[in-house]
């Protein structure tokens, strides 16, 4: 059962971090801590990836005259690929949402999602 | 000209009519010729379709797929015809009286008024004319949308508010019926009518009683079956000529017209028979005449105690149609047409009365017959006949309702149709006797109502006179609608 | 035409660049060059519908490299329907946004349209993929774009947007994680080859959380209750012009994206028998039309009432979905069809009313069946096809639910579909009798009030007259499009 848990650990770790992150979202009010919780979302989904990726006693996936053509000898790239691609994506969702706290800041004055509700509902 | 393209005119004229009533109401009497004309080519084309149809052919019009193996489809049957041809003769009436009344009243929003009215007239033709019931449920909704706008005519608040209550009524019977058309399609793959019904034998009991009952409340919401009838009194709100239209010619009779259609050709008698639905249909029909009798005892506005005279009415005619005995079929059909033309009437004299004297009690008619002698004559001919004693119209029908109860061998209900008859000449007899003997309390001396509303009640009046004394064609139309469900042809 | 279902997304997105450009030169050019993109998408759109009814799918292969190697992009019968849908759609919001956005966010103008275009690039994008990434890629392109102008509004507009952010992403980021679950155990991403690999598959808990994942995760971007919180808010502070394009398109694409994952790639079998996923879904889906259609009966703000009506109308499709059927898929998609025409005409009306009248509240909506009559004759015919009247639309998309559902024996199903029309009749009642019966309030009479310009009218009534049009042709759309696409997706 240990065997099990530990050479599961990756898993656990991605589960983890998914958890953090999703308090961060929805149990902060400031709204930069929960963007801080979307990043740390976003890495668990990423590291969930690429260690999926991962094989027993592979190498990077950079083709080495002395391995040869074997696929089992490289890491799985895909993935990789995959990640590269959604990290972009969460760069962009970053550079909107910042924008928008910018804007939100701008108009009212403060980053804590209560105050500016009642702001908002009292207009 | 082709009979289908004369079925099309007798439909499109209305929706067209409604359009142009829409676009001159700057100039009233360029719109009221719109509706006057109007009322003349549907008239006149339904007319123009009875001899074909009294001669045994059916003439049908397709117009296009409105659903997997469904079309928007129309028949010209002689039930169909009797409904179309009653309501089509009496919007003529209407229109004049119409006319009348809102000038009379200088009534506000009167372009609203006329336009809704041709659409419920389109939407009534739809549904005597459907010749299946996806296409007679498009159309009896399209009824309740149209009748909406001439509820609420007045817009003070009670007639929002029965607007509010009408649409809830109205929409709900029709979410039944939704529910009924569906299963009949999952059942049998077809909504086509089929004279002695296209229902299965072979269906489960459970399945089949289930759905007569969906069909029954749901038509018998707009047929002001009790319980279900309470929309009716408080929509009385709604300016007079509109209540002569709601329980005379349109929605009400749409609802005991749907239902006698799903009797005969989609259950068909036999099937009908044996589902066991008839009790229940039987039962609620015998309680609402009598107890809306009762009520209408009680009503001190003489709309009011219409109102729950026509409740009683449209029950008549449910009950003639579950019965399910030849007789009674043609007593209930004839019925559509003979309290038509008389509730009409009545509905009109109530109008002319409020107009002119705007008096809307009973109480406060004493001696008013000495006044407007035709109003009040026709009133007085009129309650003849609703009682059911010759020579008017109802008599016809009454005598083939308590002939099919005997035939069906319901004494029971023989006994109910009578004493109704005893009930309607209590709370009709005093109105006329108290108009004519009684003094006036204020001398007033009014004259006669303006011709424009004593044409239309005199004429209406005349029309139920006729039906008793020639109720040929349409008691044709009625003894050929059994027939057809009887031999399964046509 | 090899390439044809790629050409749509790129036709969005070579306009939305050249629109930026152009648009920093002369204004008017900005806005051109984007109509005119958005006309050609919808064109290559309908043609490569009518191609593919005749002669069948249309696979691409990008940069020529074959499945299940490569990204395939897939033109089939129900993909060549929702991008006509949806570039239509595009061209109609793009013509009513040019006064709308004038009053309502002037300064943001300039990039409005590429901003547009690159939503209309995205959801186009999820229609025609065939790769299950790339269409994670096009989903968070479109939500970015939504998330952008959603934000364009006044008050709490930037706050709903930014909500709505943190809301798309975890939905994103989930389907994200479901493709990777689904990597991991099939090998593949292209749709039609995991399709193939699962179903010995169907016992693992991988492919489980992938099939949950999925759900959860489009569920949210698709606001299906009770994952829809984002909506009323995001709905009401947009400018009209944004909740004009995207009430009417967005959750339905996401609907899409679920439908075609979950019967497409897991298929019907896993989403009925091995794991409950379709019946759990079906009860989510009565909840959403319920409680969304009871939330908007309690609303003020008009717009806050269409948002609330549109979460229970694509709870509707949800519906139509899960009852597994012929008729009930049918009555799911063609919802997505005239919900799309009759939510986005009651939105342009909102629009336009806010142009002359300045209001958004359903009291001060009184009146104005007088001073509007052609505007507020699109309300009341676009309200009578969400309520159901025959012969519009929305009855037809409701009586193909309601035949799915007798059919599935589904009578809760039913009943909650029967339900609907009545809820729906009062709110939107509400409105009309207010429009055509009440005197205007004194801001609204003071203010004037005609019909808004022509160029926010014609599209209300494309969209308002579409809807009895739909109604009177479903046949043709249900007989030649959908049934196949039913079948192909439930059987039966």
């Amino acid at each position: 059962m240990g065997e099990e848990l530990l050479g599961r650990y990756p898993y656990f770790l991605t589960a983890l971090l998914l958890v953090v992150g999703l308090y961060g979202m929805l149990g902060k009010r400031n709204l930069l801590k929960k963007l801080i919780g979307m990043t740390v979302f976003q890495t668990a989904i990423f590291l969930f990836f690429i260690q999926g990726a991962t094989k027993q006693g592979a190498t990077l996936p950079i083709l080495d005259p002395r391995w040869g053509t074997d696929p089992a000898r490289y890491i799985n790239p895909l993935p990789h690929v995959l990640i590269l691609t959604a990290i972009v994506v969460a760069v962009a969702i970053t550079g909107v949402s910042f924008a928008l706290v910018l804007t939100i800041y701008r108009s009212h004055g403060t980053l804590d999602e209560e105050a500016i509700l009642e702001q908002g509902r009292k207009r | 000209m082709e009979a289908p393209f004369r079925l099309l005119v007798a439909l499109a004229v209305s929706p067209v009519a409604a359009a142009l009533i829409g676009l001159t109401g700057r100039h009233p009497n360029i719109r009221e010729a719109w509706t006057l004309l109007a009322a003349a080519v549907k008239a006149g084309a339904v007319l123009s379709l009875l001899p074909e149809v009294l001669a045994g052919r059916t003439p049908t019009l397709t117009l296009l797929e409105i659903s997997p193996g469904v079309s928007l489809a129309f028949r010209a049957d002689p039930m169909g015809m009797l409904f179309a041809l009653s309501a089509s003769l009496l919007w003529v009436l209407t229109s004049l009286y119409s006319i009348g009344y809102m000038r009379g009243l200088g009534e506000a929003k009167q372009t609203r008024y006329f336009a809704s009215f041709a659409l419920c007239l389109w939407a009534t033709m739809g549904i005597a004319f459907a010749s299946n019931l996806l296409t007679l449920f498009i159309f009896y909704e399209i009824l309740t949308i149209a009748t909406y706008p001439l509820v609420i005519h007045k817009e003070t608040p009670e007639a929002m508010a029965a607007g509010r209550k009408y649409l809830a009524y109205l929409l709900s019977g029709g979410l039944l019926l939704l529910l009924a058309v569906g299963l009949v399609w999952g059942l049998m793959g077809s909504l086509e009518f089929q004279p002695g019904g296209f229902l299965s034998g072979d269906l489960d009991r459970g399945s089949l009683l289930l759905l007569f009952l969906l069909f029954f409340l749901g038509f018998g919401v707009k047929g002001a079956v009790m319980p279900l009838h309470s929309w009716l009194p408080t929509a009385m709100i709604a300016p007079t000529p509109v209540s002569a239209l709601l329980h005379a010619v349109a929605v009400v009779k749409a609802g005991v017209f749907g239902f006698a259609r799903v009797v005969g050709f989609v259950f068909g008698q036999d099937l009908a028979a044996e589902v066991g639905g008839t009790p229940v249909a039987l039962g609620l029909a015998g309680a609402t005449i009598l107890l809306s009798s009762l009520l209408a005892l009680h009503q001190d506005n003489l709309k009011l105690r219409l109102a729950y005279s026509t409740v009683g009415h449209l029950s008549y005619i449910v009950l003639g149609t579950a019965l399910l005995s030849p007789s009674a079929w043609v007593g209930a059909l004839y019925h559509i047409v003979a309290h038509g033309a008389l509730k009409i009437t009545m509905f009109f004299v109530a109008g002319a009365i409020y107009v002119h004297t705007h008096r809307e009690n009973v109480s406060e008619l004493d001696g008013i017959g000495r006044q407007m002698p035709l109003t009040m004559g026709a009133f007085a001919l009129v309650s003849v006949g609703l009682v059911g004693l010759p020579p008017l119209g109802g008599f016809v029908s009454k005598w083939y309702l308590g002939l099919g109860s005997v035939e069906a061998g319901e004494g029971l209900l023989l006994g109910v149709l009578l004493l109704s008859g005893l009930l309607n000449a209590a709370y009709l007899f005093p109105i006329v006797i108290r108009a004519f003997l009684a003094p006036s309390p204020d001398g007033h001396r009014y004259g006669e109502a303006p011709p424009l509303l004593v044409g239309p009640i005199l004429g209406a009046g005349a029309l139920a006179l006729v039906l008793g004394l020639f109720p040929n064609p349409f008691f044709s139309l009625a003894s050929r609608s059994g027939d057809v469900l009887l031999g399964g042809g046509g | 035409m090899a390439h044809l279902p790629v050409l749509v997304p790129v036709a969005y997105l070579l306009a939305s660049f050249l629109s930026v450009l152009g648009g920093l030169w002369r204004d008017r050019l900005g806005y051109g060059i984007a109509l005119g993109g958005a006309a050609a998408a919808a064109l290559v759109s309908l043609w490569g519908l009518l191609l593919v009814l005749r002669q069948g799918t249309v696979h691409s292969f990008l940069g020529g490299w074959p499945p299940p190697i490569g990204i395939e992009y897939v033109l089939d019968p129900l993909a060549a329907f929702l991008a006509s849908l949806v570039s239509a759609l595009g061209v109609v919001a793009l013509v009513y946004a040019r006064p709308s956005v004038a009053r309502e966010a002037p300064e943001k103008a300039l990039l409005f349209y590429p901003v547009a275009l690159l939503l209309l690039a995205g959801l186009t994008g999820i229609v025609v993929t065939g790769d299950l990434f790339n269409l994670f890629v096009f989903l968070e392109i479109a939500s970015l774009a939504a998330y952008a102008l959603l934000a364009t509004g006044k008050g709490l507009s930037p706050l709903a947007a930014f909500r709505y952010l943190i809301l798309g992403t975890i939905g994103g980021s989930f389907y994200l994680l479901a493709v990777g679950f689904l990597y991991f155990t099939t090998g593949s991403l292209n749709m039609a080859d995991v399709a193939e690999r699962l179903p010995p598959l169907y016992e693992s808990r991988a492919v489980l959380a992938a099939a949950v994942f999925t759900v959860v995760g489009l569920g949210l971007k698709m606001a299906l209750f009770p994952l829809h919180l984002w909506l009323p808010d995001a709905y009401t502070y947009a400018p009209s012009a944004v909740t004009g394009l995207i009430a009417p398109v967005m959750t339905k694409v996401m609907a899409y994206a679920l439908i075609r994952i979950l019967l497409g790639v897991f298929g019907l079998t896993y989403g009925v028998e091995v794991v409950p996923l379709l019946p759990v879904i079906g009860w989510l889906a009565m909840g959403g039309v319920l409680v969304g259609s009871v939330m908007a009966i309690a609303q003020t703000d008009v717009r806050r009432m269409l948002a609330y009506s549109s979460v229970a109308q694509v709870a509707l499709v949800a519906l139509g979905v899960a009852l597994a059927n012929p008729l009930g898929l049918v009555g799911g998609l063609l919802h997505i069809l005239n919900h799309a025409f009759m939510k986005g005409c009651l939105f342009l009306v909102a629009g336009g009313v806010y142009y002359r009248a300045g209001v958004w509240g359903v009291a001060q909506y009184a009146g104005l069946g007088r001073r509007m009559p052609w505007t507020m004759g699109a309300f009341t015919l676009a309200a009578l096809a969400m309520i159901g009247i025959p012969p519009t639309a929305g009855f037809f998309s409701k009586w193909y639910l309601v035949l799915g559902g007798i059919d599935a024996g589904h009578w809760p199903a039913v009943g909650v579909v029967l339900a609907s029309t009545l809820l729906t009749a009062a709110y939107f009642f509400r409105v009309l009798e207010g429009v055509y019966t009440r005197e205007p309030v004194p801001e609204v009479a003071a203010v004037g009030g005609s019909e808004p310009p022509l160029g926010m009218l014609v599209p209300t009534w494309v969209l308002g007259g579409g809807v009895l049009l739909l109604g009177l042709g479903n046949v043709l759309i249900v007989g030649r499009v959908l049934e196949q696409v039913a079948r192909d997706l439930v059987g039966g």
